[in-house]
């Protein structure tokens, strides 16, 4: 205990579970009106007003889901193995439920960002799925979420369970870009010169501006998600303390 | 205070040595000074430890020391944690909190000469079915510096296997298995020995010797921490922690 | 004469009675040991190995032309699933007599330690695979100049499977289903190595360069030499304590 007296307070705050349970009650609103405000903003601009592709026509709108949902995958991936590392490190509680609850919506995400590239394959290719670099590295991201996820399960003892799930995203994120080099040189060799769903030279303000919308609405709604999970587990695992059987009867 | 004289007279006797040596008053201060600090220390010290399995506190505020020359019987029924404590206290387990200091050092600062003073005897006796006594013995004894090797065959002729030297151990009984493990005990320098019920299957003969085993250990200023459902016949060093009573009064 | 000799012998034993291994010679050579005495668990990949790549012809196609054009994927994809089934057994039984324990609570750096049962494992599995890999490329029609580009990638790249597989391993090494779990977690690792192998392989039947492709599978290798012993050592940790 005694290499926690350099940390900074709020750092050590957040070590307990009631204090980070009342501080994402109070966060929770402001998040959840950001994220429906931006996400309904977003979803109209890109819809109606962002002007159609000169060469995909409409399709290319799918762009405004599946590219916040790729970023929002790997980003949710990094978060998870960082909060292991913190609860590996330092043995923090609220770091390992915060790695637990990142794992399942970071998995949904990634099926949704998989779903919308198959949308957008149908009228761009003519098939539902093409071993695109971006698709396929997405979809072993995917099989990277399963894995943390299964031996989340598969160990009885919560502490275990949250300890060995962090080693193994840890290694997951050491070998991210290793896979994504990999994947990128492995489509070159295969598939030279196709359409890419997001490489476009230069896209127009009118374009990128509700994409960037999109994408911190995104953001926002992960950190809805996020809370509500990590609210769950935080209750669920202190049920037996004192300040949530208040919480409850109260 | 008496077992305490030979090894008092030891430290000196090394102080000394060293302020020769060194020809440096200073250094010799500073080691008579860091060797008084060892001594006053308990072996072992146990801090508020807390440790709860499946959602049952097992123990909680346990505090005890252990001294050197001491044996220390943990107690108590079936469930009550006294494996989980040995296995805490090794170091194997690291599911709980709580401070345990080994020589006035917190165990995992010192965690590599801990180890090397540490004999652990588990419920599994830690023996290849297919290698030979003799195998087993010498692989553990690459994995630890302490044990002697060259009373190897004195070892294996104290626990009744002269004569099955090249036998695999899987044509051996249970009882003789775990007297190959229990063959480290003659063979090792460690001063602390932890022992999970090491008379399991052994006869009534072997116990004995082993009893003796134990109170010589002791007497030469080792430590002992067992768990065991035998009456210990050792005298008046023993030690006997109920974790029962101390959860019943807790 | 052969008295002397015998003599001579029993005194060098004599001596050796008290010699005592290292940490990492000790654990490579008892790892060793324990295969040679169960010869089955040696053999048992290999055959595994020999099947998968008769799969293929049965069940797609024996033609020719067909088969050498597979042949690198499908040789790489065997020697990935045989490294993959023989990896559960790494640690299993000595998490099952407790001889884990004792490794776990010896003073001796556990990453010695880790290096040397993985090397142990590799030679045991991947070493055999990668010298069976051309009877392999015989049958799948694999053209020769190919040959060399195989058995080097293999090579080079069978040492990381059995370092990242170590590292599922260690970390299922508790569970009572860890067979099924351990390919889940490992696989999505493994694909970079299937990526550069099988490149290596392709560049070696066209002719072109293979160095580049080697070095990168031998870049992994030394990553995850540094890395893999760190992340198995800790999840062996988190494993014996549950």
């Amino acid at each position: 205990m005694a290499d926690k007296k350099w940390m900074p307070r709020w750092f050590y705050q957040l070590a307990s579970p009631r204090w980070c349970y009342d501080i994402t009650g109070k966060l929770l609103p402001i998040f959840a009106v950001a994220a429906v405000l931006l996400l309904v903003t977003g979803t109209v601009w890109a819809l109606m007003f962002a002007p159609a592709d000169y060469q995909q026509g409409n399709s290319f709108r799918i762009i405004y889901i599946h590219v916040p949902s790729a970023i929002l995958a790997q980003s949710c991936y990094m978060m998870m193995a960082v909060a292991g590392a913190i609860g590996l490190i330092w043995k923090m509680k609220v770091a390992d439920m915060v790695a637990k609850s990142c794992a399942p919506i970071g998995a949904t995400i990634a099926i949704l960002a998989l779903a919308t590239g198959a949308i957008w394959g149908k009228p761009t290719w003519g098939s539902w799925w093409v071993w695109d670099a971006r698709l396929t590295s997405m979809l072993i991201l995917l099989f990277l979420y399963f894995g943390v996820m299964a031996l989340n399960s598969a160990i009885e003892s919560e502490q275990t369970a949250a300890q060995a799930t962090a080693v193994l995203a840890l290694v997951g994120l050491v070998n991210i870009p290793i896979i994504k080099y990999s994947v990128d040189w492995w489509n070159t060799l295969h598939q030279p010169a196709t359409f890419t769903l997001t490489e476009k030279p230069a896209m127009p303000p009118e374009m990128w501006i509700p994409l960037l919308v999109m994408v911190i609405g995104f953001y926002c709604f992960f950190a809805v998600a996020m809370m509500l999970r990590l609210r769950n587990e935080i209750v669920r695992r202190e049920r037996r303390s004192s300040w949530v059987r208040e919480l409850i009867s109260g | 205070m008496t077992q305490l004289c030979p090894t008092t007279t030891y430290f000196v006797y090394n102080a000394l040595l060293s302020a020769v040596f060194a020809k440096n008053i200073g250094r010799f201060a500073a080691s008579v000074a860091f060797e008084v600090v060892l001594l006053s220390a308990p072996r072992l010290k146990i801090e508020n430890l807390f440790c709860e399995r499946d959602e049952r506190i097992l123990f909680d505020q346990l505090c005890f020391d252990v001294e050197a020359g001491e044996v220390v019987q943990i107690e108590g029924q079936n469930g009550s944690g006294k494996t989980t404590l040995l296995r805490i206290l090794s170091g194997l387990s690291r599911n709980f909190e709580g401070e345990i200091y080994w020589q006035g050092e917190p165990v995992q600062e010192c965690a590599e000469s801990f180890r090397e003073s540490l004999l652990y005897f588990g419920h599994q006796p830690g023996v290849k079915a297919v290698l030979t006594p003799e195998e087993n013995l010498r692989w553990y004894a690459s994995m630890h510096p302490t044990i002697d090797l060259s009373k190897l065959d004195y070892a294996l002729a104290r626990v009744g296997l002269t004569g099955y030297e090249d036998a695999p151990c899987h044509t051996l009984s249970a009882g003789q298995n775990r007297r190959v493990s229990l063959a480290r005990l003659y063979l090792s320098s460690a001063p602390l020995w932890i022992l999970d019920e090491p008379f399991t299957a052994i006869d009534k003969r072997g116990v004995a010797e082993k009893e003796a085993l134990i109170e010589e250990h002791a007497a030469q200023g080792g430590t002992v921490i067992l768990t065991t459902h035998h009456e210990l016949a050792i005298g008046d060093r023993i030690r006997r922690i109920n974790l029962d009573q101390l959860m019943g009064t807790s | 004469m052969s008295n002397i000799v015998t003599k001579q012998a029993e005194q060098k034993l004599q001596s050796g009675a008290v010699k005592v291994d290292g940490p990492f010679w000790g654990a490579l050579k008892r790892d060793l040991l324990l295969s040679y005495r169960r010869k089955s668990d040696l053999v048992n990949p290999l055959i595994f190995f020999l099947m998968v790549a008769t799969l293929f012809p049965l069940g797609v196609s024996p033609e020719p032309q067909f088969l050498a054009d597979v042949a690198p994927g499908v040789v790489w994809v065997a020697a990935l699933l045989a490294t993959l089934l023989s990896m559960d057994s790494l640690f299993r039984s000595d998490f099952e007599d407790g001889t884990l324990e004792q490794l776990l609570l010896s003073p001796q750096p556990l990453f010695m330690v880790v290096l040397a049962k993985v090397l142990a494992h590799w030679m045991l599995t991947g070493l055999p695979l990668t010298l069976l890999a051309p009877l392999l490329g015989v049958m799948l029609f694999l053209p020769g100049e190919g040959m060399f580009g195989l058995v080097l990638s293999l090579l080079l790249g069978t040492p990381t499977l059995s370092l990242v597989g170590a590292i599922g391993a260690a970390l299922t090494v508790g569970l009572r289903k860890g067979g099924v779990l351990i390919s889940l977690l490992v696989l999505p690792l493994y694909i970079p190595v299937l990526i550069f192998g099988t490149a290596s392989i392709q560049a070696a039947i066209t002719g072109l360069p293979l160095g580049g492709y080697l070095a990168l599978l031998g870049a992994m290798l030394a990553l995850g030499l540094v890395m893999a012993p760190l992340a198995i050592s800790a999840a062996l940790r988190i494993s014996v304590s549950g």
